[in-house]
């Protein structure tokens, strides 16, 4: 079995978000970037499943600018077998993002396309869902366990009402959810021998896709700000003020 | 041209936010029809025909549409798209799971998650974890669009009197199968909706800790929420979790116990109208966004929290 692990450069999820001035977009010069924290989820559990010995191949695919080929080779440090960067400039919308991978999937052929729930940085929660809609696979969103069967997968989604049980057929989409597994880190000795590992680079362009962005970004803004509050001496004072002030008990 | 609202719900009842994704669809166009797809769901479809603002219900059903699943789900909504500019449903993990499959279908690019509707191509979004918002104009003549629920009063639920049209249901989609669906039942109010939420943090020090949250939670009829760190220590279930990755609560009082303030849990309870901490660290980042802060040890404050709660005649509910 193939499987095929999406990964995406954003912003590290420990930065503290700066907007532009001109209200263009967040500062991303000279900030500290990773791999989108559920997309190392979606990694650890292929590695995972291969060490069990129920995966053959491990394949890791980027699509953006240069630089983003970095969590590729972090994919391949944690276990990846083969790397795939889609190259591509300026901004793009996760429809496109499907339809790339579409391609990809069309060539390389995996048996399960795995990737996070959710990029932090646009936080739009569309790629997997997408991909699947386009292949006509089933979807298994927001996965926090997942069980390998000869034919399918029993996977464990986190809904609002509680937990989700689905049994899907091979060939499918699953995204991941943070509670998935612990990610590993990538030890040094499989960092060096990740350098060896190859990583196909593919122009956009030679795809043949429509790419071009739907949705413009007119402007971002800071959220307001929340007035400063005050610190209360004690709990008496505490009922008080939530009592008498704010009115909300 | 009309917008399309999702309707959620569990072949008994609509779920609440749709009452929330009502009125957005509401702000983007006066006229809305609903569609609602399920199995032996007369009652869920004869409330949905009593909201106001719906002014046509389309219901689906089929034996296969019992468990909501998307990909059964996806193309029975495409196939209605062609009569309506928007198809408009909530943000939470029903609508963040479907609407994607019905917009590629449709290739159109989703805009999720909107906190406003500013005109009805264009709209407010948070991007990274609620630290920035973007106002976004979507070009796509099909405009698929997720709405924040808690951003958006419910509407109205009663003294409607919507038509209400059968619709035809689509094949099954046979590589997908629903096993179970475990529901964390509770008499305490849902955390994506209670008025007032208390929640702990990894200060609790132990799952037997809560216990002194509970209290307060049933005092004040409040849901009961943690954080990350809480949830990850194993001191209570994730269904708890309140942040980026967990639910986002917009209470009128949110009072955070133990919780220093990580910025994903910021971005899940900062919009809260009215926000308490209580933690010994003076210097702890939940300070900054709350309304009142309390530096003191909560093992002392709690026991008299209550003792004082216990001392007011009346709490509203």
């Amino acid at each position: 079995m193939k499987i095929l692990v999406a990964v995406k450069r954003v912003i590290d999820y420990n930065v503290q978000i700066r907007v532009k001035e001109d209200g263009s977009g967040v500062v991303t010069d000279n900030v500290k970037m990773s791999t989108n924290p559920p997309d190392d989820n979606a990694i650890e559990e292929a590695v995972k499943i291969k060490e069990a010995g129920k995966a053959t191949e491990i394949v890791a695919i980027t699509v953006g600018e240069e630089k983003a080929q970095e969590t590729v080779r972090k994919a391949l440090a944690v276990g990846a077998d083969k790397g795939i960067h889609v190259k591509t400039e300026g901004v793009l919308e996760p429809l496109a993002v499907s339809k790339i991978i579409q391609k990809i999937v069309e060539k390389e052929k995996p048996d399960l396309v795995f990737m996070g729930k959710q990029a932090i940085d646009d936080d739009c929660n569309q790629t997997g869902q997408m991909l699947s809609a386009l292949l006509n696979w089933p979807q298994a969103t927001f996965a926090s366990n997942i069980e390998v069967k000869d034919n399918s997968l029993e996977v464990t989604r986190e809904i609002d009402e509680g937990l989700e049980t689905v049994e899907i057929n091979i060939p499918a989409i699953v995204t991941c959810d943070l509670r998935l597994n612990e990610p590993r880190y990538a030890s040094l000795p499989n960092i060096m021998k990740a350098k060896k590992k190859p990583i196909e680079e593919i122009n956009v362009s030679d795809l043949g896709i429509d790419i071009t962005p739907r949705v413009q970004q007119l402007k971002v803004e800071e959220p307001p700000k929340r007035k400063a509050g005050i610190k209360v001496a004690n709990v008496a004072e505490l009922v008080q003020k939530l009592k008498n002030e704010a009115k909300v008990i | 041209m009309a917008v399309l609202l999702i309707a959620e719900h569990n072949n008994k009842e609509l779920r609440p936010f749709t009452l929330n994704a009502a009125t957005a669809a509401s702000q983007i166009d006066a006229e809305v029809h609903a569609v609602i797809i399920g199995q032996n769901s007369e009652s869920a479809v004869k409330k949905l025909s009593e909201l106001p603002v719906v002014k046509k219900v389309i219901s689906i059903e089929a034996p296969h549409y019992e468990n909501f699943t998307a990909e059964n789900f996806a193309p029975a909504i495409v196939k209605l798209a062609e009569n309506y500019s928007h198809i408009v449903c909530s943000a939470n993990t029903f609508g963040k799971n479907l609407m994607p499959r019905i917009a590629a279908h449709l290739d159109t690019s989703q805009v999720s998650d909107i906190i406003k509707v500013i005109s009805p191509d264009t709209f407010l979004r948070p991007i990274y974890a609620g630290n920035a918002f973007a106002t976004v104009k979507t070009n796509d003549t099909k405009k698929c669009v997720t709405i924040r629920p808690t951003s958006f009063e419910p509407c109205e639920s009663s003294g409607g009197t919507a038509t209400i049209e059968k619709g035809e249901a689509g094949e099954e989609f046979s590589n997908t199968k629903f096993i179970k669906r475990e529901e964390i039942k509770s008499d305490r109010p849902e955390l994506g909706t209670a008025r007032i939420v208390v929640s702990g943090g990894r200060g609790m020090q132990s799952g037997d800790n809560f216990k002194l949250i509970t209290e307060v939670a049933d005092k004040l009829g409040a849901a009961i929420g943690a954080s990350r760190a809480a949830v990850d220590a194993g001191y209570i279930s994730n269904d708890h979790q309140v942040g980026q990755t967990g639910k986002v609560v917009v209470p009128d009082l949110y009072i955070a116990i133990g919780i220093s303030g990580a910025i994903q849990h910021l971005a899940g309870m900062k919009e809260s109208k009215v926000i308490v901490a209580i933690n010994k660290d003076g210097e702890a980042p939940i300070f900054s966004v709350a309304d009142y802060g309390l530096e003191a040890d909560l093992f002392e404050a709690l026991p008299q929290f209550m003792e004082e709660l216990n001392k007011l005649n009346t709490i509203q509910k």
